[in-house]
């Protein structure tokens, strides 16, 4: 089960700033563990942004980016009251999302 | 898209200067807009309303010092003296007091796992996140009347300068002169109010360095390993002295936390 999101969306002046935190713990692969072992690769694959259900963002993410990552997108148009919605998948196909209105 | 990877302004530092400051001040506040430490206030609210223990009850009846249950402005008001347990404590002396209290477990189990890892985060942690976000805005007001009180920052403030140990180190050996650092973390000195204001404002906070929340008492905790000392007791009078010690200089500052540390 994936630990928890939050996420604040603000419009101002045609702009809709989204700026979401997640928690993941984001292992390149190339740690060891204190056995000398390696820590397998465990990181957000992709992320996607739903603007009242239409995908307006939908990007890759890679291993660098750190633990518990924070994004921000800024939108072009929306509104205050409009549904935000953003979701992630990890390459262990873990996932998660969260809806915000925007305020 | 615009993705926040903080950390890289922080290993492009050369020297060491005015300048630098103000570039590690731009980190934090950078680190402060989206704060990680939000997903601890989240994990810590589940947590405080799961029931747990032989009682399987939650902790939504701990009386934090404001009365039984009362969460806003409770974190402001430690560490204090409490009547029912005759003695000072500090939010993790008291919420531990409260598992065994309220949750029927015993001390020794309910503070096992104190200090967590990154990958798994201690539940000490979380509903200090959580107790502590709910006091923001208000200022710090930590008990200072009662004569346990007193006594404790008596205790705390003997212990600060108490030189101990193989390498015979007092808090103060690092924590006692202006502009001390370890590499580039500044040193407060704790005496001083404007040093302990901000210190009293800003813990428990998230660590960015180490991806973990972190509390004062692990803060003692950790100051007592560096200084190659026997580990302090969790929640001992000695760790609630010196907590009560650094919040009652620092009393009268808006709480701005959980913070951010480096």
């Amino acid at each position: 089960m994936a630990g928890p999101m939050k996420m604040r969306a603000t419009w101002a002046n045609g702009f809709t700033d989204v700026r979401v935190l997640m928690t993941h713990p984001m292992e390149t692969g190339q740690r060891k563990d204190p056995d000398g072992n390696l820590v397998p690769m465990h990181f957000i694959q992709t992320i996607t942004v739903q603007l009242n259900g239409k995908t307006v963002v939908d990007c890759q993410v890679s291993q660098g980016v750190s633990r518990n990552p924070v994004f921000s997108f800024r939108i072009k148009g929306g509104a205050r009251g409009d549904k935000i919605t953003v979701a992630w998948q990890d390459n262990k196909g873990d996932s998660n999302s969260l809806d915000a209105a925007v305020a | 898209m615009r993705l926040v990877l903080p950390l890289v302004l922080v290993l492009s530092f050369p020297v060491w200067g005015q300048d630098s400051k103000n570039q590690i001040q731009k980190y934090r506040d950078m680190v402060a807009e989206g704060s990680p430490a939000e997903l601890f206030e989240i994990e810590g609210e589940a947590l405080w309303k799961k029931p747990q223990g032989p009682n399987n009850v939650s902790l939504e009846k701990c009386d934090l010092g404001l009365g039984a249950g009362v969460l806003k402005g409770a974190y402001a008001h430690l560490p204090r003296y409490f009547a029912d347990a005759d003695r000072v404590m500090d939010l993790e002396t008291r919420l531990a007091h409260c598992m065994v209290t309220l949750q029927g477990r015993t001390f020794k189990e309910a503070t096992a796992r104190v200090f967590g890892t990154a990958d798994r985060p201690s539940e000490m942690e979380s509903l200090s996140a959580y107790v502590a976000s709910l006091s923001r805005g208000m200022p710090m007001a930590p008990g200072t009347s009662h004569p346990k009180e007193k006594e404790a920052y008596e205790l705390g403030r003997a212990l600060y300068v108490h030189r101990a140990g193989p390498w015979d180190f007092a808090c103060t050996s690092c924590h006692g002169a202006e502009g001390k650092r370890i590499r580039l973390q500044e040193l407060p000195v704790l005496t001083k109010v404007e040093s302990a204001r901000a210190v009293a404002a800003t813990w428990p906070a998230y660590r960015v360095s180490t991806s973990q929340f972190v509390t004062l008492q692990w803060r003692m905790n950790d100051c007592y390993r560096q200084m190659r000392m026997p580990e302090p007791a969790f929640g001992s009078d000695a760790t609630v002295a010196l907590i009560h010690f650094i919040v009652v200089n620092g009393k009268g500052e808006p709480y701005r936390g959980p913070g951010n540390k480096r």
